[in-house]
Formats: C-alpha cells, sequence, structure tokens
C-alpha cells in the first residue's frame, strides 16, 4: 500500500464523513432532546435534493438559492409532521415512532419517484454543481474537486455552530431544560412544545441540507437516503446516540475509515462501520461519547 | 338411465370435435399464449426495461394478433416484478407458470434473477428469452435446453468495447464493476478482450459493492495510477453516479477516458450527454439507427410516451420472434417451440442478420459500437450515438468452438 494513496484516500474520506456528520448530527438532535428515533431521516435528506432539483426545474433557481431554501422548506415539512403525527406517539414506546417513520419513509420514496417520472420523465436526475465550485484544485499529494472541499468546510461550519447554540447560548440553555424536565420548564413559563417542534425542523432541515450538497455530487433519486440512513444510524450508536460531539466526530471517522478500507481492501468498505459497531457496542455499550445509562 | 349414457355420448362427441378443430388451428394449453415479462417494475432497472418492456411485448402480442387472424384475442401479456433479486425471480417464476400458466418468461434484467429464473423454467420446460440479463453464464456452464440469450451478453459487450477502445490507443485500463454475476462476468471478458488485443491492466480491477453511490476511492486510485482507460462495469443508477463524479473529478481533462462496459440511452437521458461524450459503448440497437428502427420507434413513442430503449426494442423483437415460432410450431408447448427456434434464421427492425444457434441458444445479431455525441452535434432530442462500427452476427458473440454449453 503506498503512502501517498493511503493519504489521499483520509483525506477522500472526509468528504463522506461530512454526509455522515451532518446527518449524524441531525438524528443526536432530535434524538437528544426529543427522544425519536426518526427513521425518515435519509428520506428527508433525500428530500433536500429533490426540493433543489425541482426548484430549479419550475423556477430556473440555481444551487445557492436552493442550499438556503430547501433545508428551510425541508425543515417546515418536518415541523408539520412533527405537529401532525410524531406528537401523538410522545409517551408511547419508542418502536411506535420508528414505525410510523420508516412508514412515511417508503410513502415519500414512491411518491418522489412518481412526480419525477410523471413530471420530469426521469428517475434520476443531473444537477449541475455551481460554476464557481466546479473544476479540481492541485493539492500537491492530490487533484481534488473544489465542491468536495467545499462541502468538507461547510460542515465544519455548521457542525461548530450548532455545537455552539446548544452548549453556549440561552437558546441551548432552554431546549436543554425542556427535554431534561418539561414540567419545571413549563412553570417558567415557556411553551415547551413549541420548541420541541422547533428542534425537529432543525434536526430535519438539516438532513435537507446534506441532501442539497449531496445533489452535485450524487444522481439524484428517490432510494438516495435508503442506503446512506443506515450507515448513518451506526455512526449515531457508535458516537453514543444523543451525543452531538459524539456524532461529529465520529461521521467524520468513519468516513475516513471506509475510505481507507475501500484502498486497502475494496470488499471490506461497507462492512468496516457495522464491525466497528459491534465492537464498541462490546466495550462501551453506550458509545464513544456517550453517557452511561444511570448518569443522564 | 339410457338419457344419461346418451348425454355422455354426446359430450364426448362434442369434446372430440373440439380437439379436432383446435388441431386443425393450433395446439394451446388452456387456449390462450400467455407472455410473462418478469422485469423491474420498481428499481434500479425500471427506466431501462420495466414497464416499456411490457408496453414493447404487449404491442408485439397485437402486432401478431392483428397478422395471425388463427390467434386472434388468444395472446396475453403480463408483466410482473422481481425487484432484481435471485429469490424474488424464482418464486414469481414458478407461481407464473404455476398458477397464470405463462408459456413463456420474458426480459429478466439483472443477470442473477435472470440465471434464477432460468433455472426454475427448466424444471417446468418453459421457454425464457432472457433480453435484458447480460451474463455469458446463460449460454455457457449455466445454458438449458429452453432458455434462449437475446440482443447483447457480456462477450459481446467487452468484445466491441474492448477491441474499439483499446484499437483506439486507450491500450491501458483500471476497471472497476459491481460486485455481483453481472460485473464479475463482464470484468473477465472485458480483461480478456483488451489483452487479445495487445493491451494491458495498470492494476487488478476492483469489485464496488453493489449498488453503490460513491466511486470517489478508485477514482482517485485511478488519478494515481495514470491509466489511459477508467473502465466501468456499472449500469443503471451505479453507472450514472461513476460517470457524474469521473467528472467532477476531472479526469478526463487530466488525460484519462472513459470506457464503458454497459450502457443504455437512458443513463445518457440521466446525466446529460455531455457527460458522456467521446465514451464508446456496444449496443445492440438504438432507435435512430435507420427508417426502419426510427419508424417502429415512432410508434413506441406514441404508445408509451417515451422513446424506447434498446432493452424495450429487444423485448418487442424477442416477443414476436417467440409468437411466430408457436405459429410455425402450431402449439405453445415448451418442446415444440424451443425445436421452431433453433436454427431459425430472421431478420426484423432490432436483429438483423439474426440467427437462433441451437448448440447453445445464443441468438446471434449485428451489433454496433458506438460513440456518444456531445449535445452541439445533436440533431434532435435522443440523437446521441454515432456509429463507429458494426460487428457482423456471426463475430459479435463467443464463438461456438469456445462456448462450454452442454444440453
Amino acid at each position: 500500500m503506498n503512502t501517498q494513496l493511503l493519504l489521499i484516500q483520509v483525506f477522500n474520506g472526509l468528504v463522506n464523513g461530512a454526509f455522515y456528520a451532518l446527518l449524524s448530527l441531525g438524528l443526536a438532535v432530535i434524538f437528544g432532546m426529543l427522544r425519536i428515533v426518526n427513521f425518515m431521516h435519509g428520506a428527508l435528506y433525500m428530500l433536500g435534493a429533490f426540493t433543489a432539483f425541482a426548484l430549479g426545474q419550475a423556477f430556473g433557481l440555481g444551487f445557492w438559492p436552493a442550499l438556503i431554501l430547501a433545508p428551510l422548506i425541508v425543515g417546515a415539512l418536518g415541523m408539520v409532521l412533527e405537529r401532525t403525527l410524531l406528537s401523538r406517539l410522545y409517551g408511547l414506546e419508542p418502536s411506535y415512532n420508528l414505525l410510523l417513520t420508516f412508514g412515511l419513509t417508503l410513502l415519500t420514496q414512491d411518491l418522489v419517484k412518481q412526480v419525477m417520472l410523471s413530471q420530469f420523465a426521469v428517475s434520476s436526475a443531473p444537477y449541475t454543481t455551481p460554476d464557481i465550485l466546479t473544476g479540481v484544485v492541485n493539492l500537491g499529494f492530490v487533484v481534488f474537486p473544489k465542491y468536495r472541499l467545499f462541502v468538507i468546510a461547510l460542515t465544519l461550519v455548521i457542525c461548530a455552530v450548532v455545537w455552539f447554540v446548544i452548549e453556549k447560548t440561552r437558546v441551548g440553555a432552554i431546549i436543554r431544560a425542556s427535554t431534561e424536565n418539561p414540567g419545571v420548564t413549563r412553570a417558567f413559563g415557556i411553551d415547551v412544545s413549541k420548541w420541541v417542534t422547533g428542534v425537529f425542523g432543525v434536526g430535519v432541515g438539516l438532513a435537507g441540507l446534506a441532501g442539497v450538497l449531496a445533489a452535485p455530487i450524487y444522481s439524484v433519486e428517490p432510494y438516495m437516503g435508503a442506503e446512506l440512513i443506515i450507515t448513518t444510524f451506526a455512526v449515531v450508536v457508535i458516537g453514543g446516540l444523543g451525543s452531538i460531539l459524539g456524532s461529529v466526530v465520529t461521521g467524520f471517522a468513519v468516513g475516513v475509515l471506509a475510505a481507507v478500507g475501500a484502498a486497502v481492501y475494496p470488499p471490506i468498505a461497507n462492512t468496516l462501520v457495522f464491525i466497528l459497531m459491534a465492537f464498541v457496542l462490546l466495550v462501551r455499550p453506550s458509545g464513544l461519547f456517550g453517557l452511561p445509562e444511570g448518569a443522564r | 338411465m339410457k338419457k344419461a349414457r346418451l348425454t355422455a355420448l354426446i359430450a364426448t362427441a362434442a369434446l372430440f370435435s373440439v380437439t379436432a378443430a383446435l388441431a386443425q388451428g393450433a395446439k394451446l394449453t388452456d387456449n390462450v399464449v400467455k407472455v410473462g415479462v418478469l422485469t423491474d417494475l420498481s428499481g434500479v432497472y425500471s427506466e431501462l426495461s420495466g414497464p416499456g418492456s411490457v408496453k414493447a411485448a404487449q404491442m408485439a402480442a397485437d402486432d401478431f394478433m392483428a397478422a395471425n387472424a388463427a390467434y386472434k384475442g388468444k395472446v396475453q401479456v403480463i408483466g410482473v416484478d422481481h425487484q432484481n433479486k435471485a429469490d424474488v425471480a424464482s418464486n414469481k417464476a414458478a407461481e407464473m407458470i404455476d398458477r397464470q400458466n405463462v408459456d413463456v418468461l420474458m426480459d429478466l434484467p439483472t443477470s442473477s434473477a435472470a440465471l434464477s429464473a432460468s433455472e426454475v423454467a427448466k424444471g417446468k420446460k418453459i421457454p425464457v428469452m432472457v433480453v435484458t440479463g447480460g451474463t455469458t453464464a446463460l449460454t455457457n456452464e449455466k445454458c438449458n435446453k429452453y432458455t434462449f440469450h437475446y440482443a447483447y451478453d457480456n462477450y459481446m459487450l467487452a468484445n466491441g468495447t474492448g477491441t474499439a477502445v483499446t484499437k483506439r490507443g486507450g491500450n491501458s485500463w483500471y476497471i472497476i464493476y459491481p460486485n455481483y454475476a453481472f460485473g464479475q462476468d463482464l470484468d473477465r471478458q472485458m480483461t480478456a478482450a483488451i489483452k487479445e488485443n495487445g493491451g494491458k491492466l495498470v492494476t487488478a480491477s476492483d469489485a464496488t459493492p453493489f449498488p453503490n453511490t460513491d466511486f470517489s476511492s478508485y477514482l482517485l486510485k485511478a488519478q494515481s495510477l495514470k491509466p489511459k482507460i477508467f473502465g466501468t462495469m456499472q449500469a443503471g443508477n451505479d453507472l450514472v453516479n461513476v460517470v457524474k463524479q469521473y467528472n467532477e473529478f476531472g479526469l478526463k481533462k487530466q488525460g484519462i477516458g472513459l470506457g464503458i462496459g454497459l450502457l443504455f440511452e437512458t443513463d445518457v437521458a440521466a446525466l446529460g450527454q455531455d457527460a458522456f461524450a467521446g465514451a464508446l459503448a456496444t449496443v445492440p440497437w438504438y432507435w435512430n439507427l435507420d427508417q426502419r428502427s426510427r419508424d417502429w420507434s415512432a410508434k413506441f413513442e406514441k404508445a408509451f410516451g417515451k422513446k424506447p430503449t434498446w432493452a424495450q426494442a429487444g423485448v418487442y423483437s424477442a416477443t414476436m420472434t417467440y409468437l411466430q415460432a408457436v405459429a410455425r410450431a402450431k402449439s405453445d408447448n415448451g418442446d415444440a417451440v424451443v425445436k421452431a427456434l433453433e436454427g431459425h434464421r430472421f431478420s426484423d427492425f432490432f436483429a438483423r442478420s439474426a440467427y437462433i444457434r441451437p448448440q447453445d441458444h445464443r441468438v446471434t445479431l449485428d451489433v454496433y459500437t458506438v460513440q456518444v455525441k456531445p449535445k452541439a452535434q445533436a440533431k434532435e432530442a435522443g440523437d446521441i450515438f454515432t456509429k463507429v462500427a458494426t460487428i457482423p452476427s456471426a463475430k459479435a458473440f463467443t464463438p461456438l468452438a469456445e462456448t462450454k454449453c452442454k444440453f
């Protein structure tokens, strides 16, 4: 194995890692605050990409407006779903929301497929990279697409902002209090259910954002989230359910690990994350960054 | 008592006369020829075959009935989804044959699904016309008396594209292939074709997961290995992702060309033809090959709303060929139709200089090496291919001397 190739793969892994990090960050926020296992996250990621594509087709909007609008649209949709459907399941067993979100996933995928075939006559659609980010940069050891560097950078910024808001600001304090002890928080005159809806919207919006970012790299198609979501769940489990730092660090780490794995022994690339998950669960059942059950 | 005997006598006589009448026309089980299109109605290959294949088979059935008065109202077509899974394909094949009484299985994208359905049909003595599945095992070690391989196969793709690209100077390759029956087989065939023409592989081919979205590792590997051609044996949506990322990583500018194992018109449409421009591929047909093809395609487009892919045109041709064999055999009995198909020579809008080899049931036909035009050169929507070479029927497929088929 030559070291240059290995170095290249480490770097390349960061890109996939960025997607894992963004998606698992949303999942972690939603689970950490609301105790919802959102199986629909992959479908919402796909909706982000599809919305970007559809905005372009219908209104001629390019990548930059879509980067702002699509996450907002997906986030708003998420809030509607939370208010109308998910909120009815609070207090029931988690398996109920798992089933609901799984059902919604299947529904969303098929709906998007129907829309794509009937409106655009394609089942997978192209999405072009914005001009300023097309082309490659010679980094010395590798020639790398500009756009992918942009994805890594933007993801790091977003992760830092989310962490800062939740850990260091008053808004974050309210959110944490609402989930820690809703009764007491309500007594302070804070409308807890509104905050819950808002947090769900933000978490889902992050999935939408990941989708828009993915559109220029992968083909936009109804099932693009299905495969990714499995790995993302593994990332969340390894990082520790609900841990923000855990999901971001593990997201990037898993991306790198899979890429290096692919270079050393390709067939193992997609399995590696699950081997790691099994190992972590044996040694630290609450995940790398998760707190043990009693400590919460 | 007498009355009962009389009734029985009349009934028997009636039965005889019916049988006699049928014998004069054709012997059809349950009085119907039922064509079962076993295909991918929902997954990655549904656009290139799927509902369009079912429509094509129906068009063939309608045209056949219109031309053969004796079969009026007697040909039916059903479409069933096998989800590209080998186990689903074998279950569905058994169900179609046993419960829905189909007389032939058609289309069968995804090699693993084609192989398992062919195995089931063999046990039940039902002919199978594989159009969209590519593995050469169907006419080699896994061949059987009831399976026919139409349109294309991996040998033909590899022989056509591998030879054309290598001879045009693309003599060093790095190949990736999806890790299932089709990809493994196509990689083997492509490697053999490249070596035969004096080319070489810069490193061993890499197997990628199937399905897969991210191919950047392999593209980066290609960057560092600097082959003249980056060969991809992926198909459908996977191919679209590979080519999208091939362009993103700017490999063409770095002097690394693109060699495509299997290309469908829908892949080009999904990504825009400029992304594929210059790439060489081998196809059994394309819609604007000539006037005859254009005429048929116009009919298909009117009925289905989209231009046909070569897979869908192939299903029409295969269905028609099967039905004509039924007419010649005057029966839809599996053994009788197989006999009528073997050694048959014909030419239609799709299959030129076609010949059904009795030895391995490979249906040979003229095939074409094509190059994807840049969008600026396209004269109309869907005008994507320039013909580079015609490979004659007798040369396009595995030579008989090399076939491993025994039945």
